[in-house]
Order: structure tokens, then C-alpha cells, then sequence
């Protein structure tokens, strides 16, 4: 197979890589063995949530956080590029109408009644930022096994993160026409695009609303027609409506997912999913090919760019062989991060274990260095989760980092086409 | 069976063992199309991965994962490589082993008798499919849906027209491997894949050839699905010289490829061998493009065709070729379909109980469809064709139909 630049990887990174590059006029193809992080994840986008006390500002954290990071991949894009990669992504994912900057975090509850911090969030979750307080309604849906609204809203009660909010909160349990009982979350949103299922949940809601200023349900309002749900919701009870996500699957993932992968498909790139790149050749500096799996026999595609964005150690994009050695499998690139001989793992098992910011190191443009020290090839690109020195699930910064790395790899390839152009 | 030895049973394509690297994310959960619709079938990981820790001995598997198509799409979601549909197929052949498989279920998953049954009385066969005088009765007796495609029977099959097509000389040969619904109910397509690689200047061998077995392994009659495939690999390699195998049925092409060897088990050496060597058409064409050998003298077609690429195409991993090779035509408007699946299932749609269910599938499909109101739509497999021409009234053809328009064709 043939084809101008080769992702790999369909995360947040990789997509975000592949709709840059597709839209900078390259033949992209998207490789991953599966659907990866997004239909997992909140929806949100964070960038600093802790560094390590709570951020209020990342944009007034982020000089400093840098300073005291100087590996973390944020430092790949700049401040600058991070900016610009963000307002890429908000332009880029439109019909959720993402809002919020980064002066500013959100503080934003979890489905347990925390409250987290994020930089963006969808439209769906617009009046979720309970930062300064607020008196809100925590609906839930009886039988629907995954959200617990008494729990969610005494704990948010509670909650100490923001600064010193006062959320005043109440539970109440709405009746499902029908029952609720073991339905996934998927397929009550699917219900909940039918309006008279939508009636018949605002009209149990309406004599309950109270001096609530805001109302939070489980985020299962849609998939495709999540903006004509939510609106509609909103109408129906006259105040803002906003989603909790919860467990996986995830809706607002899974739209945010539909909508990058359509971007993707729209600007001309191809997306190969169920396909597992095995390894690569090379000639001399360069990347020759990368071989990925098809139903019988592998195939060898060639491209002229490749994208690595298989994420870190907990999705595969690094591995760890049994005596020990740390290995990223389809390029055989050098781990960085661990000395030699340090134990992977800490004894507190929610701590921080010195494995959990392994990955690669790169130059200043973004692509990993070999064992010689320089880039290990020069149309080699690395993004995500698999670059070390980051600690996203503590710092908040998961799709800070693959959004901005992402983009910052398919920016310096369709720079480097146009010079070569030139 | 002990533990270990049902572990290895499956070690070559190690569908079993795979259950072990599910994390229940759930991830094929939500791209499930049919779980999304019907409380009947609760979702991939649910009756796969979940359930399948629990069955052993007879009557494990419980009824739910009959209302599983087989399309796949869970497996190719799977960040983790489990074999979910795959597992659930196996599941669902135990299932029908206890429980005995019904009549209907049993001639549904035999094309090729159907065709050759139906073929001496085609005037009357044709009639009776298209007519609620018989439908009807044939739902309350053999549980058939009275609104389901069923395709018409063609006057000569494609493989007496093949016998009497000389071979033409040429250096570089392929094995045309049609399948049954080309052979009863499409020989004209079959005609025009020989036409197409042809004008490639190829030589194109066509051997006797029956049924994959495919619609028998989705019916959960593996004994007999095995028998098929493995006839079919022998007839196809019959032909001397480690010859490319060309597909235009794609399901079936996948069934050669990967699905009589990892969901039936079949280690037939021929079978080994031909599984290496098939191909999809365009995925042929697109590879005989990329090293600059495909035939670029098109003629200009002026319409506007969308692309629905079916589940079993997508199976076979090669990305969308016919969108890569329809994209050199002049003057066309491709629209790509971007949903995965049109309900149909291969015979899954046809059966009474599970039409509906089919229907609701394909809505999203058939929407964009009609919104895109298209001049042709395009698919590679023949079931959802003719499920996706009577749900739209589209006229829905092989994209292969289109290029070989394309060449000047008629």
C-alpha cells in the first residue's frame, strides 16, 4: 500500500495528526489495532489540572510547570503552539461547540460528586462548572446502574477542590419509560433522541426543579443527535442542562470520537481500523515502510511520513518484556525514562511509579531519538501518550499533551513538504 | 475437555485465548450496531468475552448470541485483539449443535442449492419470490420476513457461460474465484470482473467451483461449512502456479482468507495456501495501480455514486480500494457512506425474527442514502445490495459494475 503519510494510532493524537495532515494535502492513511482512548474518555479536554497543587490558571501555571519539566513533551509545541493547537481542535470539533480558554480551568464534578479541573468542555457540559459554587439538581435514571445521583450529589456537596464553592445539591431518581434496568449507557441515548422519551423525562423533571439553577444528568443525552437532545432538554426545563460523564463507554467520548474521525474521512483521509502495525524497515536515515496486519497476510505500506501515536505503556505503545527491558515495539525505539536497574514500581499502588513516565525522548521538532543519540529516522514523528516525561492523569493533561504534539508533528511535516515543494 | 487442552485446540489463531486480553472497556460494545437497537442481543462483551468464561459442557451458551450478525465490527474496534465476533460465532455453532438447527436456517445457508433448485423453474421461482400470494405463507411456515431481498434466479449461471470463455493467453494469470450468488444470480458481473482484468492484459482462470461455506458457518453448521471450504480451496488450487485468487464476493473472499481457518478451524493445506494468495478485486486493482500496471484509459462518468464499504469488506482490513481506484474515473462524484453496517447480516436480515431488528440497523445507512439521493449506490457484497436497493430504491451495484463502465464497458 501506498500513501503519503502513515499514522499510527487512532487516539486523540493520531487523529489529530491525521486530519492536519490530510487537510495540508497529504494522502493519509490512520492505522490502529482498535478504537482507542477516545470512547473512554470524558469528553473533556485538559491541559493543567495540577502541578502538583491545584491550576487555576494554565496559561499562568504553564511558564513555570515548563521550567520545572523540561522533559515533558510540552515543551515539543511551546505555549505558542499548545495555544494554536487548541484553537485548531475547537474549529476542528465545531458541532460540539467546545468553550473555555486557558486563563481559566473549569472545575467540573465526576460521576463519584468530585470535582476536576479541565480546560475545555463540550456544549453538553457548558453549565457544568461548579468553580464557583451553585445550586444545582442531580437527576438520575432509576435502574440505570452506573450513576448514583444521592451519592454524586452528597459527595459534591462536600467537595473541597474548588476554591471554598458553596454547591448546594440535590438527588432525585427519574422514572425510564420502560425500564432502565441493565440498559448501556449507548442505548438509552439512543432512546433519548426520540422526543417524546425526552417529554415524558422533563415532564417528571419540571415540578422538581425547585430553585435549582442548573440540572445535572448522567451523559447519555444522544450520540448523533446529542446537540438537538441537550438543546431541547434545556428548552423543556427553561435553565441549563449539563452531562456528568461516568463509566465507559463514554458519550461524550464517543462523540468527540464520531466527529474527529468524520473530519478525518471529510478532508480526504483514510482510517484503518482492526489492523496492528508490526514493524518497519529502514534505509539509512529514513523510514522505508511499516508492515500491518491484514486478514491473511501482512502488507507493507509505504509513505513518505510517518506518525507514531500508539500511546504509553498502559495501551501497548510500550512494552515491557519479561526480563525487564522496555521496548517500543514497531520501531524499536529506545525507552527513555528509567535508569538501569531502577525498580519500575513504587509500593503505594495510586502513587506515582517511576514506569508511569517512560516513553521516548525527541528532538525539537518532535521526532524520537535512536540509540546514537540524534532522531532515529528523518520522517519519523512521535505524539501522545508515548512521549516520556508527562504523568497525564495526574497532572490533568492528558489531551493538552496528545493534542498539541499531534498537531505540532503534522505542522512540521506539511512545513517540511512545502519546502521541499519550494 | 480439560482446560489445557481446549486452551491449545485453538493455538494456531488463538480465538479462545484471546478472551484474556479483555479489559471490558467496552469499546466494542458501543460500536455495536445491533446492540444499540435490540434488547435481543446485549452487546459483544456481554455474550463474548463475558460469557464465554462460563461455557463448557453442553447448553452454556444461551440463546442471546443468535441475535449476533456476525459483522465483525466488534473485532476491529477491540484495542486489545480479542476476537469477539469470532468467539461469539463459535458460540453460536455449539448453541445450534445442542439445540439442532431449524429447516429455514438450513436452506438460507445453502446458496448454491437454492440457485440450483431454483433455476429449472425460474419463471415460476422469480414469480413467487416477488409475490405476497407466496411470501406471506412462506413467513408463517419457514419464518422467511415476506419483506426481505430475495435475489432472482439468472437463466444461465456464470459458470456455464465460463466454460465455453476461452482462456486468453497471457504471461500474467489469476484464479477468478466468483462464488455462488455470481454464479445464480449475477452472472452478469462476473462477466464484467473477466472483461476488467482482461483489459489488464491478465489471463483469467476459472476452475469448477462451488460454495465457500460461509453462509453455513453464520448458521452455526460448522461440520458442513468445513466440508465446503475445504472443497473450495482444492478446486481453487487446482489450477497450477501459486496463482493470485481474485474475489468480487467479498464475504466470501474473507472466508477464504481468514474465517474458515480462524472461526471453523480448517488447517486443509490448500486451504493454507489459498488464504495467502486471494484478494479482494480491488484490492487487486489498486496494488496493479500502485505499480503502475492498471489500464487508465477511462472513458468520463458522469454521476454522482456513493460508496458503502460492508462489514466483511472492512474485515479484510485493506482500507477502501475501490474508493482509492474509482477515484481515477473522470467526472465521477464519489460520496463515501461512512457507516458501518446495513443490517442484513448476510442471511441474518432474511429471517422473520430478526428483520426488524435489520431494518433498525441500516436506517442510519438508509438515510444517508436517501439524503445524498445519489445516481448509484455502491457496495461490494451482494446480500446488502440487494437489502440496501429494496430498503432505499436505489439501484445499488458492485463497484466493479461502475468501473467497468468506466473502461467503456456496457
Amino acid at each position: 500500500m501506498i500513501t503519503d503519510a502513515l499514522v499510527i494510532g487512532a487516539g486523540t493524537a493520531g487523529l489529530t495528526a491525521g486530519i492536519r495532515l490530510a487537510r495540508g494535502g497529504l494522502r493519509v492513511t490512520v492505522v490502529a489495532t482498535g478504537e482507542g482512548c477516545l470512547p473512554l474518555a470524558s469528553g473533556t479536554i485538559d491541559v493543567l489540572g495540577f502541578a502538583p497543587d491545584a491550576v487555576q490558571s494554565p496559561l499562568g501555571a504553564l511558564p513555570g510547570f515548563l521550567d520545572a519539566h523540561p522533559e515533558h513533551p510540552y515543551r515539543i509545541s511551546g505555549l505558542a503552539g499548545l495555544e494554536q493547537s487548541l484553537a485548531w481542535f475547537v474549529k476542528t470539533a465545531e458541532p460540539l461547540g467546545y468553550q473555555g480558554d486557558l486563563s481559566r480551568n473549569q472545575w467540573v464534578p465526576t460521576v463519584l460528586g468530585g470535582l476536576r479541573p479541565t480546560a475545555l468542555v463540550p456544549r453538553s457540559m457548558a453549565a457544568a462548572d461548579l468553580g464557583g459554587g451553585g445550586e444545582v439538581l442531580i437527576a438520575g435514571i432509576r435502574g440505570f446502574r452506573d450513576f448514583h445521583p444521592a451519592l454524586l450529589a452528597a459527595n459534591l456537596g462536600r467537595a473541597a477542590a474548588a476554591p471554598a464553592p458553596v454547591i448546594q445539591t440535590r438527588a432525585i431518581e427519574l422514572d425510564w419509560p420502560g425500564s432502565a434496568g441493565d440498559m448501556p449507557p449507548f442505548r438509552l441515548a439512543r432512546r433519548l433522541e426520540d422526543p417524546e422519551i425526552r417529554r415524558r423525562l422533563a415532564d417528571q423533571l419540571r415540578p422538581q426543579l425547585g430553585d435549582a439553577t442548573a440540572v445535572g444528568l448522567p451523559a447519555v443525552l444522544g450520540r448523533e443527535r446529542a446537540a438537538e437532545v441537550h438543546a431541547d432538554l434545556e428548552h423543556r426545563l427553561g435553565r441549563p442542562v449539563f452531562e456528568i460523564p461516568g463509566l465507559p463507554p463514554s458519550l461524550p467520548g464517543l462523540r468527540l470520537f464520531d466527529c474527529l474521525r468524520r473530519a478525518l474521512l471529510d478532508a480526504g483521509g483514510r482510517l484503518l481500523l482492526g489492523s496492528t502495525a508490526l514493524s518497519a524497515t529502514h534505509h539509512h536515515d529514513t523510514v522505508g515502510s511499516v508492515t500491518i496486519t491484514q486478514a491473511s497476510r501482512p502488507v507493507e505500506v509505504s509513505a513518505g511520513f510517518y506518525v507514531l501515536a500508539t500511546g504509553g505503556f498502559t495501551t501497548g505503545g510500550i512494552i515491557r518484556e519479561p526480563d525487564g527491558q522496555l521496548r517500543e515495539p514497531v520501531f524499536g525505539l529506545p525507552v527513555h525514562g528509567l535508569a538501569p536497574g531502577q525498580e519500575p514500581f513504587g509500593d503505594q499502588y495510586l502513587a506515582e511509579h517511576p514506569l508511569d513516565r517512560v516513553g521516548l525522548s525527541t528532538d525539537a521538532q518532535g521526532r524520537p531519538l535512536g540509540t546514537a543519540g540524534g532522531p532515529h529516522a528523518v520522517n519519523l514523528y512521535a505524539a501522545g501518550a508515548v512521549l516520556a516525561g508527562a504523568l497525564p492523569w495526574r497532572e490533568k493533561s492528558g489531551e493538552g499533551l496528545s493534542l498539541s504534539t499531534g498537531w505540532h508533528a503534522a505542522e512540521a511535516i506539511v512545513g517540511r513538504r512545502r519546502e521541499d515543494a519550494a | 475437555m480439560d482446560g489445557m487442552s481446549m486452551l491449545m485446540e485453538n493455538e494456531g489463531m488463538a480465538v479462545r485465548p484471546s478472551l484474556d486480553g479483555c479489559i471490558k472497556c467496552t469499546i466494542c460494545e458501543s460500536a455495536c450496531p445491533y446492540a444499540a437497537v435490540t434488547e435481543h442481543f446485549p452487546g459483544p462483551k456481554t455474550v463474548g468475552p463475558q460469557e464465554e468464561r462460563f461455557r463448557h459442557g453442553p447448553l452454556s451458551a444461551d440463546w442471546s448470541v443468535d441475535y449476533c450478525s456476525g459483522c465483525g465490527i466488534c473485532s476491529r474496534v477491540c484495542p486489545q485483539d480479542v476476537r469477539i465476533a469470532e468467539i461469539n460465532s463459535r458460540a453460536r455453532a455449539q448453541l445450534k449443535e445442542q439445540r439442532g438447527i431449524p429447516l429455514r436456517d438450513q436452506l438460507l445457508a445453502r446458496p448454491d442449492v437454492m440457485g440450483r433448485l431454483g433455476r429449472p423453474i425460474r419463471p415460476l421461482f422469480n414469480w413467487a419470490m416477488g409475490t405476497p400470494l407466496v411470501r406471506v405463507p412462506l413467513e408463517r411456515i419457514l419464518g422467511i420476513h415476506r419483506k426481505a431481498a430475495i435475489p432472482k434466479v439468472a437463466g444461465r449461471t456464470f459458470g456455464q457461460w465460463a466454460r465455453r470463455h476461452p482462456v486468453r493467453p497471457a504471461q500474467d494469470r489469476v484464479v477468478y474465484f466468483h462464488g455462488c450468488s455470481t454464479n445464480y444470480f449475477e452472472p452478469g458481473l462476473g462477466r464484467m470482473v473477466v472483461a476488467v482484468l482482461e483489459h489488464q492484459g491478465l489471463a483469467v482462470e476459472i476452475p469448477e467451483q462451488g460454495c465457500c461455506g460461509l453462509p453455513l458457518q453464520s448458521n452455526g453448521n460448522f461440520p458442513a461449512a468445513r466440508t465446503y471450504a475445504t472443497r473450495l480451496a482444492r478446486q481453487l488450487s487446482s489450477i497450477p502456479g501459486d496463482l493470485p485468487v481474485i474475489g468480487s464476493s467479498t464475504s466470501c473472499a474473507l472466508m477464504l482468507k481468514r474465517e474458515a481457518r480462524e472461526i471453523l478451524g480448517v488447517e486443509d493445506p490448500a486451504l493454507v495456501d489459498v488464504s495467502q494468495r486471494t484478494y479482494d478485486i480491488f484490492e487487486y486493482l489498486r496494488d496493479l495501480h500502485e505499480q503502475g500496471r492498471l489500464k487508465t484509459d477511462f472513458v468520463p462518468v458522469e454521476l454522482t455514486a456513493a460508496y458503502h464499504a460492508p462489514c466483511q469488506q472492512q474485515n479484510q482490513l485493506i482500507g477502501k480500494p475501490a474508493l482509492d481506484v474509482l477515484a481515477l474515473v473522470p467526472g465521477l462524484r464519489l460520496v463515501e457512506l461512512d457507516r458501518d453496517c446495513c443490517g442484513v447480516g448476510g442471511t441474518y436480515g432474511i429471517k422473520r425474527e430478526k428483520y426488524e431488528i435489520s431494518m433498525a440497523v441500516g436506517d442510519s445507512l438508509f438515510s444517508d442514502i436517501r439524503r445524498t439521493a445519489p445516481d448509484l449506490v455502491l457496495c461490494d457484497s451482494e446480500t446488502c445490495r440487494w437489502h440496501i436497493a429494496k430498503a432505499t430504491g436505489f439501484p445499488v451495484i458492485h463497484p466493479l459494475e461502475l468501473l467497468h463502465r468506466a473502461y467503456g464497458g456496457h
